[in-house]
């Protein structure tokens, strides 16, 4: 396969799933910012739930470049619909859109019939007419139309080498979200771990499970509480969650295993690794640790095995 | 000109319907105008969906417009067809052995044919190909022919011409597959009521024309199709092409030549490519000898195509052979070449090089078309009857100035099809592109792209001056 081929179907991936993990982190905010917990600790600006996706998404700084102050209209326009943003929603389903239309012979007519209609619908849309179609409803039409875009990637995509590139695009930007969303979520949750039950703790915890699709899954394995260790268990070492970092790096690793050759052994390597703490962790490590630390080492490393993954196959010298 | 001097391609008079038109005419006719709408609608969706758009040069930077799509076909019984048919082999065949031979022998200049500098002193005449030999002797692979049907000429009612020969990168040919598609899904109960040729199994033609046309020994050859990139006005074409045979999409930045051959950059490292369907233009093809600021060609290539160890289609240099001042003698290179007569006609043409067609041309400027002979796609030219007094008198400077520059054409009647515009369906001008390949033998898939110029009374069907496209049915006789 061409390398820009394989390029352009890493990076369409990629931002599908960009937008979907942004949709996610908004989504969670506004439902968030509906209950009567809004400002964890009073004047501390960090805390507000809407700067919640700008930290995570390292955007604090750009936003602020371009808004004045911190309001759910400015940080829904500048994630969603800004196209000065090249993060936001409709820069990332406008970037997958070009690259899927470069690509088009490389995937599905249903694939590139999708992308494309998920793109005429994006690209008109302004914030009247977000508010229009409500923003809870907004947010799911972006996540589903990401889940569809990949359920038919699924169904009727070759399972060539294009397949492998666009899996691990989808892979690399969700095992980084993830590792993100925790981070900052047990961050800036922390003051409430010693209210450990209330009322507050359950909605702040259960919403960070619910922004990763992880609640309902929680219930099933812990039937128990929300605690923290138990949420950072599952997101980090559950190999069964499908959005956890190690389902995520497992799928990687058999992905490179397939793709490697012998000049491919230095990402086969790292996501060896990575995949080998994952896959032989423990939760009590990781705190022993410290998370944030541990998740910051991760997200480190997911950005190296990004661009080595990039040098061997998507931009050889 | 009244309407009626026009050849209609359904109704030969006002009420009455040509015989291969008589199904999908009293199909139509009983169809609710209600329907016919809701059918165009879900054509423009679908279109847009599909995303079979083309880049506009000149507006904002990667905007796309979609061809307008009539959803009313143009229909050609088989009889007419076969001539056609005929006529389009026999044509691109001498244009191919003309290629060959001035490339090699220039037999045809020694017999005195053809003044050699109209050919050896042309702008698209390549010097680098002077006696290099190209697999088979093919140079146009592929060639996308200029047909119209005109009323008029020599008192004819309504005869084929060719108007132009497209040897270099012809394109248009997505279309004619994507209309019949678009038609089978909107009307299907059409297709069961009378046998249509179908056009879909044009893309394995031409990748086992390409397969063919690979350097010797090749086994296995390793075919692709290089496009200058997304912001192409024909990239919709492109990926269409490349993904119908399931060959690579290539542009100039994946391939690199090492060694004198060529190669793309894949992620398992370069991997040989010895057929390149190539749709980037002579002169971007390499920096080292064409232009050298071409971004879209690869450096070396040229040299590695000499040495024979890339098959390039079409061949470099074709564009000779389709030039409007070469036009006039593809007649004579018929009989030249094959010992046979034309079957298809050209247009009648002056060529102001010559004094009594210059002093014709001079004295009937309001009546004719002027093209310059290296132009194309209407730049450079008079219509003149369509042209102001003011501009007939700048014209008539110019050619005055430069003669050999002009050739002239007398204003073709084209003829007309029904078309829905807004007022309801309403004749308007067509053509007829058909597509001719080459390889081991000449084939030609049935049918073409017919293009129709939605303006009541226009004569331009491009699609960048408002042009747009129908489904092209040539009936299976029964």
């Amino acid at each position: 396969m061409l390398s820009r081929t394989a390029s352009d179907l890493f990076w369409m991936s990629r931002h599908v799933e960009r937008a979907e993990n942004a949709a996610r982190m908004l989504d969670i905010t506004y439902r968030m910012s509906l209950l009567p917990y809004q400002v964890l600790e009073p004047g501390q600006e960090w805390a507000e739930p809407w700067s919640l996706p700008l930290i995570t998404s390292g955007l604090a700084t750009a936003y602020y470049e371009r808004y004045d102050e911190l309001s759910a209209d400015n940080v829904i326009n500048f994630m969603a619909l800004d196209a000065g943003n090249p993060s936001s929603i409709y820069s990332c389903l406008h970037s997958a859109r070009e690259s899927a239309r470069a690509q088009r012979g490389a995937i599905t007519s249903e694939m590139w019939e999708s992308i494309n209609a998920t793109w005429i619908e994006m690209r008109s849309m302004d914030f009247p007419a977000l508010k229009a179609i409500g923003i809870g409803e907004y947010f799911e039409l972006v996540k589903m139309r990401s889940h569809l875009f990949r359920g038919i990637t699924f169904g009727t995509m070759l399972r060539d080498e294009g397949y492998s590139f666009i899996r691990m695009g989808t892979l690399l930007e969700r095992a980084d979200n993830t590792a993100r969303i925790l981070d900052v979520k047990y961050h800036t949750l922390l003051p409430s771990v010693f209210d450990v039950g209330g009322a507050v703790d359950y909605y702040q915890w259960g919403a960070l499970l619910r922004s990763v699709s992880a609640f309902e899954a929680y219930r099933r394995i812990y039937r128990d509480i929300i605690v923290p260790r138990r949420v950072a268990e599952l997101l980090i070492l559950r190999a069964d969650l499908p959005r956890s970092l190690h389902a995520c790096m497992n799928e990687i690793y058999d992905t490179l295993q397939q793709l490697s050759d012998s000049r491919s052994i230095e990402p086969e390597r790292l996501a060896g690794e990575m995949h080998a703490q994952l896959h032989y962790g423990r939760v009590e490590e990781i705190f022993a640790v410290g998370l944030h630390e541990y998740l910051m080492a991760f997200v480190q490393k997911i950005g190296k095995l990004g661009g080595e993954i990039s040098n061997h196959f998507l931009a050889p010298t | 000109m009244p309407a009626t001097d026009y050849y209609d391609e359904m109704r030969p008079a006002e009420g009455e319907v040509r015989p291969h038109y008589q199904v999908y005419e009293s199909w139509l006719a009983a169809m609710p105008p209600e329907r016919i709408r809701q059918k165009r609608n879900e054509a423009d969706i679908a279109f847009h969906r599909v995303g079979i758009t083309f880049a506009v040069y000149g507006e904002q930077t990667g905007s796309e417009r979609l061809i307008p799509f009539d959803i009313i076909p143009r229909i050609l019984p088989a009889d007419e067809w076969q001539i056609l048919e005929s006529g389009l082999k026999q044509r691109v065949h001498a244009l191919n052995m003309f290629l060959a031979d001035i490339y090699h022998e220039q037999e045809i200049l020694r017999a005195g044919l053809i003044p050699p500098e109209k050919v050896l002193q042309n702008s698209q005449y390549r010097a680098v190909m002077q006696g290099v030999d190209v697999p088979g002797g093919i140079y146009a692979h592929i060639a996308g022919v200029d047909i119209v049907r005109a009323a008029g000429i020599n008192g004819n009612a309504g005869e084929f011409y060719v108007l132009e020969d497209n040897l270099r990168v012809p394109s248009g040919v997505s279309y004619m597959l994507e209309n019949r598609k678009m038609m089978m899904r909107l009307f299907p109960e059409l297709f069961v009521r009378q046998r249509v040729a179908p056009v879909d199994h044009y893309p394995n033609v031409l990748l086992e024309n390409l397969r063919s046309a690979a350097p010797q020994g090749v086994a296995d050859p390793c075919v692709v199709l290089l496009t200058p990139g997304a912001y192409n006005s024909a990239y919709f074409e492109h990926t269409f092409l490349a993904q119908q045979m399931g060959i690579e999409l290539v542009e100039g930045q994946d391939l690199l030549v090492r060694d004198g051959y060529v190669y793309m950059r894949t992620t398992r490292g370069p991997i040989r490519v010895d057929v390149i369907y190539r749709r980037v233009d002579d002169e971007f093809l390499d920096p080292r000898v064409f232009r050298s600021d071409s971004m879209l060609g690869v450096a070396g290539l040229l040299d590695a195509y000499r040495a024979g160890h890339v098959t390039l289609a079409n061949a470099v240099g074709t564009g000779v052979a389709d030039d409007k001042s070469i036009y006039p003698h593809v007649p004579q290179m018929i009989e030249f070449y094959l010992g046979e007569k034309p079957i298809l006609q050209n247009v009648p043409t002056w060529e102001c090089r010559k004094q009594a067609d210059l002093d014709y041309v001079l004295a009937h400027l309001p009546d004719l078309v002027v093209k310059e002979t290296h132009g194309s796609g209407g730049y450079g030219m008079l219509v003149g009857p369509a042209a102001s007094a003011a501009e007939r008198e700048d014209f008539r400077r110019r050619i005055l100035a430069e003669p050999a520059k002009y050739i002239a054409q007398p204003t073709l009647a084209l003829s007309t099809c029904p078309t829905f515009v807004d007022a309801g369906i309403a004749p308007r001008h067509i053509d007829l592109r058909p597509f001719v390949l080459s390889g081991k033998d000449v084939k030609v898939v049935p049918g073409g792209l017919t293009r129709v110029a939605l303006r009541e009374g226009s004569l331009v069907v491009n699609s960048s001056q408002g042009g747009g496209t129908k489904d092209t049915w040539v009936l299976e006789s029964c």
